[in-house]
């Protein structure tokens, strides 16, 4: 069991945690993830560290509320406790000073992005931030990203804040400025990943995207969150979760994430109902930090 | 003292003359429908009157048919004599787990089919009796813990919570070490509680067991992934001495056309889901399954694990549940007794065939599988005829969800990050065969991350040499590291 030290909205549904991780702080690097069970008969869910601090042996994730594990995560407060934690799982961030660097988060995607948008200025890359969101509030990590982005730049598909369209366009506008890229990394929802590789396919930019396939074991055991590459088969969880985004068949993707649409579903609806009860006492005894 | 009256020892001639005692099961039509044990264990009645049946031989060929040399007769004797803690207690001298090894051993291939009484009447039911004793204790008396040596002082690192880690740990307190088993999963017992299903052995009984190597000192540490967490190397700097014992947990699949479809999984992602994760009691429980029921599974491959596939999908309320294996039925090497309770409870083989092609829908789901019709040709190295494909032999026949169980490989975790831990191609360790040591000093291993994908007992039997072995190293200063 690990110890919420914080947790806080920083935007619709999408909540930030602090955990005590000592181990885990210590040895994980951009682009690795967590996976975490919240109750004894939860799902494994992956999720990216967002953030970490060796030193005072913490970790962040950001999670966004989109089915009934991450919903009931986003219940937790400071005090509680995750669990189970497991990781840093995954290959980190290949990261090096590619010379101009676009990262582009679209949603709760951002949180992926940062933490590698981030090592990437660290490594001497000239950084430009592309936010996405459905309108204002959905814009995260902000002020965060703009602290060691050398642009940054908001976009809302409803004009409520920042450009007005998708991140795509706001993309492409960059390229038609005539600025020199030479390294796009794009994380979210995977049309918008499909979306960034056509468009920088014909530039021949470096383009790099974070794979979200279904995970169970999250150590290359199970052969679930396999993804097609290059026409080869890989598993996300050991041999990624970052690859090259024009060699990535993304039907495959899509078609493997809706996989469990309904049961997804029927979770969801039984959890909202409140018909399960049952684990209403888990969640307490969790919150006691009890087994 | 016994617990039980002993039962008197019948003339010899009499003996053989009494027919082994049938294991008492659920019936097949009830059974697969649930997930509740297939057999379901013998009375003490029954369990004395097989004991009677050993012929307490004076040179016991089965004892060295058993890979950890259980003292059979002695243990038999013991249940005759109505003293079964004292049969309990003989087992878990050689065998840390007797109540699993009595259940998944392949007793057919091992201990029974050296018994004096197979080839010309029946073989002492050793599995069941060894089974008998084992729970027995655990719903009795409770899993007695060891006595333990005193305390060494030395710090002994357990990489991998399987058999094969769980045996090592339990020699090594016994021997008075500090050991610490590391898992990567929530859950200890390696392939005991994510691959082998709830109906052949009891997630409870694996539990108990590690309560009971808990209560003997032990200590545990899930969701703790070496190599990532922490790498050996690491590790190294606080503990004396290590065992891997990580498995062959890597899925192969055949890399033929549409194995990405959605329902084609690799029979450790459908266990895992259904054993692990629960998806088989889907709403109390978090994890899915696809919905098996009414659909039409076919499990590729022929050993324990497509038969555990098999036989779970009948239970999740499949129509239709086949096995698709390339070879005959007598080369599969299942259990023997998996295979028969996989007939009984209604599966189809389809033998001699093997997929070349998954078709799917629009939506990328799974529809229907192409299947190549084979027939036995030349023998091949391994001296069994080799199936060879019948020239325009193609069915294409309509699925619903296809299970890949045609072996694991190594998982390249650990290896990857401890680049001067010696593996073979396949990317398992290389050990000294009399000792366990790896190419890395104070590093010993053993399991199916050294043999590639075996049984449980070998596993174990493996985790015990490696033991004696650390202990050697350990305790005696001359213990040298060679390693050419
Ligand atoms: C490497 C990786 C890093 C990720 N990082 C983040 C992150 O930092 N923040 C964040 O909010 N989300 C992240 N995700 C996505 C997150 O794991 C899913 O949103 C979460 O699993 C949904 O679970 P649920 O029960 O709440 O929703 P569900 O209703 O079960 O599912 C909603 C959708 O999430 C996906 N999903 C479901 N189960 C899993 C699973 N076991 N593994 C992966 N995806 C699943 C499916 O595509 C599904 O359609 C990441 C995914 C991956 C693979
Ligand atoms: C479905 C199925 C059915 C089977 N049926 C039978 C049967 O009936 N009879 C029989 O004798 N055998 C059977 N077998 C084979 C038998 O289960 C294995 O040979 C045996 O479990 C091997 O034991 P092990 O300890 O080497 O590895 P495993 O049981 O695989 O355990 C290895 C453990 O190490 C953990 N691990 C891996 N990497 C790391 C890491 N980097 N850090 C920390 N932990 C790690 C794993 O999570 C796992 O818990 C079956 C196998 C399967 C898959
Ligand atoms: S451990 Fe296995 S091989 Fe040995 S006696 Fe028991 S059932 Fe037979
Ligand atoms: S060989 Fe058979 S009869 Fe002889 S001691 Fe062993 S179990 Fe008994
Ligand atoms: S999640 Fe199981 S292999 Fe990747």
């Amino acid at each position: 069991m690990n110890k919420i030290i914080e947790a806080r909205f920083i935007g619709p549904n999408v909540k930030l945690f602090k955990i005590e991780a000592p181990k885990i702080a210590e040895k994980r690097k951009a682009g690795q993830f967590v996976m975490l069970r919240v109750h004894d008969n939860g799902e494994r869910i992956p999720l990216t560290i967002a953030d970490s601090d060796a030193n005072e042996g913490w970790i962040e994730i950001i999670a966004q509320g989109v089915g009934k594990t991450t919903k009931l995560l986003n219940m937790l407060e400071a005090g509680d406790y995750i669990h189970d934690l497991v990781g840093p799982l995954g290959k980190p961030s290949h990261i090096e000073n590619f010379g101009t660097a676009v990262s582009i988060g679209g949603g709760v995607g951002t949180a992926i992005a940062y933490p590698i948008a981030k090592a990437l200025k660290e490594a001497g890359n000239y950084v430009i931030s592309i936010i996405g969101g459905r309108s204002k509030e959905y814009v995260i990590l902000e002020s965060e990203i703009s602290r060691f982005s050398d642009e940054v730049y908001p976009t809302t598909d409803d004009g409520s804040y920042g450009f007005h369209g998708f991140v795509t366009q706001k993309l492409q506008e960059l390229i038609d400025s005539g600025k020199q890229i030479d390294f796009v990394l794009a994380i979210g929802p995977v049309p918008m990943m499909e979306a960034v590789a056509k468009i920088t396919q014909p530039y021949g930019i470096k383009t790099v995207v974070s794979l979200n396939s279904i995970m169970v074991d999250g150590t290359g055991m199970c052969g679930g969150c396999r993804a097609l590459v290059n026409g080869e088969t890989v598993f996300v969880c050991v041999d990624g979760p970052e690859f090259d985004a024009h060699q990535v068949n993304f039907k495959v993707l899509k078609d493997r994430n809706n996989t469990y649409f309904l049961e997804e579903k029927e979770s969801l609806h039984d959890y909202e109902c409140h018909l399960d009860q049952a684990f209403f006492t888990l969640l307490k005894k969790q919150k006691q930090g009890e087994n | 003292m016994g617990q039980y009256p002993p039962v008197e020892l019948l003339p010899s001639k009499e003996r053989t003359k009494i027919p082994r005692h049938k294991i008492p099961e659920q019936d097949p039509n009830v059974r697969r429908a649930n997930f509740k044990e297939v057999n379901l264990g013998y009375t003490i009645e029954m369990a004395q009157a097989e004991a009677q049946r050993c012929l307490m031989c004076a040179n016991p060929p089965c004892i060295g048919g058993c890979p950890v040399n259980i003292k059979i007769p002695q243990f038999i004797e013991k249940i005759r004599e109505g003293d079964i803690a004292e049969a309990a207690r003989i087992l878990k001298e050689d065998n840390a787990l007797p109540a699993v090894c009595g259940r998944v051993c392949p007793q057919e291939e091992q201990c029974e089919i050296v018994c004096v009484l197979t080839k010309k009447f029946q073989p002492v039911a050793i599995g069941n009796l060894e089974r008998f004793a084992a729970d027995w204790e655990r719903e009795n008396i409770g899993i007695q813990v060891p006595k333990i040596e005193s305390k060494t002082g030395k710090k002994v690192a357990i990489i991998g919570g399987g058999p094969a880690g769980l045996s090592a740990a339990g020699d090594l307190i016994r021997m008075g070490h500090d050991v610490t088993v590391f898992e990567a999963l929530h859950e200890i017992g390696g392939v005991l509680v994510y691959g082998i299903p709830e109906f052949r052995l009891p997630k409870v009984i694996v539990r108990a067991e590690v309560e009971a190597l808990a209560a003997a000192g032990v200590k545990f540490e899930k969701n703790f992934v070496v190599g990532l967490t922490s790498t050996l190397d690491e590790m190294m700097q606080q503990f004396d001495a290590a065992f891997l014992g990580v498995g062959a947990g890597l899925p192969y699949f055949m890399n033929i056309p549409g194995e990405e479809l959605v329902g084609v999984y690799s029979a450790n992602e459908y266990l895992t889901r259904v054993n692990l994760m629960r998806a088989y009691d889907f709403g109390p429980n978090d994890t899915p399954l696809i919905n098996i029921k009414n659909k039409t599974v076919a499990v590729i491959g022929g050993g324990n694990t497509a038969m555990d596939a098999v036989r779970t999908s009948l239970r999740l309320g499949a129509k239709r549940a086949m096995i698709v294996y390339r070879r005959s039925e007598s080369e599969m090497p299942a259990r023997i007794e998996e295979v028969h309770h996989a007939k009984e409870e209604g599966v189809e083989f389809m033998l001699l065939a093997s997929p070349t092609e998954y078709l799917g829908d629009e939506r990328g789901w799974l529809r229907s599988m192409k299947v190549q019709h084979m027939e036995l040709g030349e023998p091949d190295a391994s001296g069994r005829r080799k199936p060879v494909p019948i020239p325009g032999a193609i069915e294409e026949i309509p699925i619903d969800v296809a299970v890949v169980a045609i072996g694991n490989g190594s998982n390249p975790v650990i290896t990857r990050a401890t680049p001067d831990l010696k593996t073979n191609k396949w990317g398992n360790i290389l050990v000294d065969k009399t000792t366990m040591k790896t190419s890395k000093k104070g590093v010993f291993a053993g399991g199916d991350i050294v043999t590639g994908g075996a049984t449980v007992i070998l596993a174990m039997g493996a985790g015990r040499t490696a033991a004696k072995y650390i202990n050697e190293y350990l305790m005696n200063p001359d213990f040298v590291w060679d390693w050419e």
